[in-house]
């Protein structure tokens, strides 16, 4: 059947394209229903990318966060009607010691080839996770993002040691904001900090212990502010941001780097040796991490509605002028997610 | 019941050197009939789909269509035969005494989209029927002897007819059986019995790509937006 397919093919333009989907009898068609805008995406649409990458990767259909409608599945996996997320990452090879999502051989929607920008996807039936019910659909939307913060956390764990009583989170915006969430749900006796240069983005996380502008951070000797901490700042505030969690953290705690900064970060090292603190990445997420989201909203519907808080603009999305809306909506935006409801 | 009525009566004269219906007529390796069947089979809303067909090409049209749901059915002489024969197939199959929602759409405009479909159904069950439309592009030039121009409307108030159009099946019925003989021969438009008893058809926006394969040139565009290599379409 004919898909029509909405792609950047330079910053700020888009092009209506048609291609052909060949229902096989093997995957699952599905309708792109709620889209939501992540930074990766609005870097592409501004520009703010090397001109090789935009080379390299233009044109291309934009968005990787996204609830869909199962149209069709030959498979019997799930019915017409519900409600899924798809799954991004899209592994080509499996790994004992290496996760889906760090394999060089996986791809990942709108980074390489297509994202949701279209009026139909074709997707295995094991990159699609039934989307949490009683969860607003605009939430569902960013459960990829939400994943993210899932896996970070997971990785926490099995890195980190056991004293887990003080958490902190530099970084109070999206990633921030839903890392602390799941923190507070995930160990509701620790006590949660959240830390951020701005004071109105961090008034969002109401439920978090403490909220602390960086500059109220004063500790005295051998005083501690966390066991472990998470960075959820990115850019030009990596920097600054992990310097300070290096001087917060008790010895031997673990350090989640979850923020993305274009230019490499100068770090106090002396003190990550002196203190024998560990220091991990994470990036994106896989099946397994969306699943393990989905169900924790399932279970706790009231973080369905405080992620609603996040959702800052709904548009409602009917032709590619309605697509540049949405962006330039977002682009707006210090905090929150602007989510397109997809008629096209 | 919501019912897609695919028009596929027409013989394709227009199409040029080919001796096949232009419906028929392979877009990227599938018949241009099936890829525009496929995008109201996949459309949720849509529960039935029925194409009409010229009595010759049934037997052609059940082949290409084996393994769909949708159900062939013979079409008429004129559009106006092939839109009373979706009429009366949709009322002997899903009820009479029934308001039902009567899409009809071009077999040669595989372009469709789900949200024109979505919006026609919307729109008929509002306003009882529905044409979709583009803005006109081009300045729109009458001329009733073909020879002077008679006139020049403005421009912004000119739109372009596409498909599908929809109705609310009982008001179809009720208007098309007020149709004088003289009025049936030159009707060659569905929404146009609406407008010439008064009755309300709302405008869908439609597509520029929501194109209708007529000429040999409108299928190097089609095979274009495919991103096929119009040499290797091969169909003309």
């Amino acid at each position: 059947m004919i898909d029509v397919v909405y792609r950047l093919t330079a910053p700020g333009m888009f092009e209506v394209a048609c291609q052909e989907l060949e229902l096989d009898g093997r995957q699952v068609l599905i309708r792109p229903r709620w889209l939501s805008v992540c930074k990766a995406d609005q870097r592409y649409y501004q520009g703010n990318r090397a001109p090789e990458v935009l080379r390299a990767k233009l044109p291309m259909a934009l968005i990787h966060e996204c609830a869909a409608e199962v149209i069709h599945d030959p498979t019997g996996a799930f019915q017409p009607g519900e409600l899924v997320v798809p799954v991004p990452n899209l592994p080509t090879q499996f790994d004992e010691f290496i996760a889906e999502n760090y394999l060089p051989s996986s791809r990942f929607r709108s980074s390489g080839f297509d994202g949701f920008t279209q009026e139909y996807v074709l997707s295995e039936p094991d990159r699609l996770v039934r989307a949490p019910e009683k969860t607003p659909p605009e939430v569902s939307s960013f459960l990829e993002l939400i994943s993210v913060c899932m896996h970070a956390i997971d990785r926490w764990e099995r890195f980190a040691h056991g004293r887990r009583e003080r958490l902190a989170v530099w970084g109070g915006g999206n990633v921030g904001f839903i890392t602390a969430l799941l923190l507070r749900r995930l160990y509701p006796g620790a006590e949660l900090t959240v830390l951020d240069i701005n004071e109105e983005i961090l008034s969002y996380s109401s439920f978090a212990d403490r909220r602390l502008h960086v500059d109220q951070v004063k500790l005295s000797g051998r005083e501690t502010l966390c066991d472990h901490a998470f960075e959820c700042v990115g850019g030009a505030g990596c920097g600054p941001a992990i310097n300070q969690m290096i001087d917060c953290v008790a010895p031997e705690g673990s350090l989640a780097l979850l923020g993305v900064s274009e230019t490499n970060v100068a770090i106090n090292t002396r003190m990550v040796l002196e203190k024998g603190l560990r220091m991990f990445g994470s990036s994106r997420s896989g099946a397994k991490d969306f699943d393990r989201a989905a169900r924790l909203l399932e279970q706790n519907p009231r973080m369905g509605q405080a992620l609603g808080c996040l959702v800052s603009d709904v548009v409602d999305v009917r032709s590619v002028a309605d697509i540049h809306k949405a962006f330039r909506l977002d682009a707006q935006q210090g905090f929150g997610k602007t989510v397109m409801n997809w008629n096209i | 019941m919501i019912i897609a009525a695919i028009m596929a009566g027409g013989i394709g004269s227009r199409m040029g050197s080919s001796a096949m219906p232009k419906q028929y007529l392979p877009l990227g390796g599938k018949p241009i009939l099936l890829h525009t069947v496929e995008k109201f089979l996949v459309h949720p809303q849509v529960e039935h789909v029925a194409v009409l067909t010229p009595r010759s090409w049934i037997s052609h049209t059940k082949d290409i269509l084996k393994n769909s749901a949708a159900q062939v059915i013979e079409g008429g002489e004129t559009r106006n035969d092939t839109l009373w024969n979706a009429l009366r197939y949709t009322e002997e199959a899903f009820g009479g005494e029934d308001d039902h929602i009567l899409i009809t759409h071009d077999a040669v405009r595989p372009f469709v989209t789900h949200r024109i479909i979505s919006e026609n159904i919307e729109s008929a069950q509002k306003y009882g029927a529905c044409d979709t439309v583009i803005p006109a592009t081009d300045t729109i030039v009458e001329s009733r002897a073909g020879t002077l121009i008679s006139g020049i409307p403005e421009r912004k108030t000119m739109f372009q007819g596409q498909t599908p159009q929809s109705f609310r099946t009982r008001k179809l019925r009720a208007l098309m059986e007020r149709l004088s003989e003289e009025e049936s021969a030159i009707l060659t438009d569905a929404c146009k019995i609406f407008v010439m008893r008064g009755e309300p058809v709302a405008m869908v926006t439609g597509e520029t790509h929501n194109i209708k394969i007529t000429y040999p040139y409108d299928l190097k565009v089609a095979q274009a937006l495919l991103g096929l290599d119009p040499a290797e379409g091969g169909a003309l």
